[in-house]
């Protein structure tokens, strides 16, 4: 498996999980809306894999993955918790670091497994 | 009668050793090393204009046509072979610059040691592959080269591994030949009396430190007595080094499920890390949330 599938299906998989344990939180209005979140966060989750493993064929190195991970992760997060709730508060700490955790996961996963891209070079 | 002092002796010896390259491209330099059947010196090839380690031989042997097969960046390649005008043969070979394998190790780190090691396997795998024994690996049979790079020297007892060989003969070094080898058994001598060597040789790498379970029962099984009992050849001896250095299992030694736990582990520290420092923020989060 090619190391940006990996960072998409993982990205995915994870970002899906990370939005589902939202529901552990005693906020009605986020228990309410748990699908958008599922979603939203997974396509969050997505594109920070989709990111990383773009960055995992082009540089090989661990300690950068989870750099790359942590900040796309933290950012994309960040705007998620930009934008209010339907009662107006909004969740920062708990959107922007599990989603930078995520992300960092992710990160290091592309770095570590799947197929880096062979370069052929013959004429 | 005029007495020569020790000093003009051994100028004298010297200059009766000194092979005559005359008619030949070479150029001598100096001497290298010397053993009982052959001596090593230095010289320049005047053709091409490098230095070469020029190995003269009283007796023609197959060296040079056994080596020639082998071409592989850890085995010393030939570059020409002949006779001198004395009579004695020679071969010459790339001359390697770097220091001995024991000398190497004595500076190095465990893990550079053993990935040194796993050179010496890989071209000791790739003669087993191509039908030769070397007969005679031992670290003064190593150099390792400035750049890292590491070269199996000396293949003067090396032979066809379904060479049909009767004798008795005694070829080797003590304390590296495999006891069907020390005992002159020549026609059990196969890869395996190789494998036996590399497990001396690993055993030496192995000695000023207390080993991990694992790679000592990969030197057990390398250095087991009978030949059937140790690894069939040098590719599997290098791949459970190469499994050794990943972290991962290796063949000669059964780990138990918390060993094997504990090995995924550490292979797998920062993922673990990273998965338990979410799992903390979550509960942490949940956590004050209620408060």
């Amino acid at each position: 498996m090619s190391k940006w599938l990996l960072g998409l299906l993982l990205g995915a998989l994870l970002g899906a999980i990370d939005g589902a344990s939202a529901y552990l939180y005693p906020y009605p209005e986020v228990k309410a809306g748990i699908v958008g979140i599922v979603i939203g966060s997974t396509f969050k989750g997505l594109l920070t894999g989709l990111i990383a493993g773009i960055v995992a064929t082009k540089t090989r190195s661990v300690p950068i993955g989870i750099v790359v991970g942590l900040i796309v992760g933290a950012g994309l997060s960040y705007a998620v918790a930009s934008m209010p709730s339907e009662s107006g508060a909004h969740y920062y700490w708990e959107i922007v670091l599990p989603g930078s955790a995520v992300g960092a996961i992710v990160g290091f996963c592309t770095q570590r497994y799947g197929r880096p891209n062979v370069r052929s070079t013959a004429a | 009668m005029t007495w020569l002092s020790d000093d003009a002796v051994a100028r004298v010896r010297a200059a009766a050793s000194e092979p005559d390259l005359t008619g030949t491209r070479y150029r001598l330099v100096g001497p290298l090393a010397s053993g009982g059947m052959a001596s090593v010196w230095i010289a320049e090839d005047t053709t091409l204009g490098r230095t070469v380690a020029l190995k003269v031989l009283d007796e023609p042997d197959q060296e040079a046509r056994t080596v020639a097969r082998l071409e592989h960046p850890s085995i010393v390649p030939v570059h020409d072979a002949g006779s001198l005008a004395d009579g004695r043969a020679f071969v010459a070979m790339k001359y390697v610059e770097g220091r001995r394998f024991d000398d190497f190790a004595r500076d190095a780190t465990p893990a550079a040691r053993l990935r040194a090691f796993q050179r010496i396997c890989e071209a000791a795998a790739f003669a087993h592959a191509r039908g030769i024994v070397h007969r005679d690996l031992k670290p003064q049979n190593v150099v390792v080269g400035e750049f890292g790079e590491v070269v199996v020297l000396d293949w003067g007892l090396a032979r066809p591994i379904d060479a049909r060989d009767e004798s008795r003969t005694i070829a080797g070094t003590p304390g590296f030949m495999a006891p069907e080898q020390a005992r002159g058994e020549s026609a059990r001598v196969d890869a395996r009396a190789d494998v036996y060597a590399l497990g001396a040789i690993l055993q030496g790498l192995l000695a000023d430190s207390r080993p991990a379970k694992r790679i000592e029962a990969v030197r057990r099984r390398a250095m087991a007595p009978e030949p059937e009992d140790r690894y069939p050849d040098a590719s599997a001896l290098a791949a459970d080094v190469a499994r050794f250095l990943d972290g991962l299992p290796v063949s000669a030694y059964r780990e138990s499920a918390v060993e094997r736990l504990g090995a995924w582990a550490a292979r797998n520290r920062a993922a673990l890390l990273l998965v338990a420092a979410y799992l903390a923020m979550r509960a942490a989060i949940a956590l004050l949330a209620r408060v």
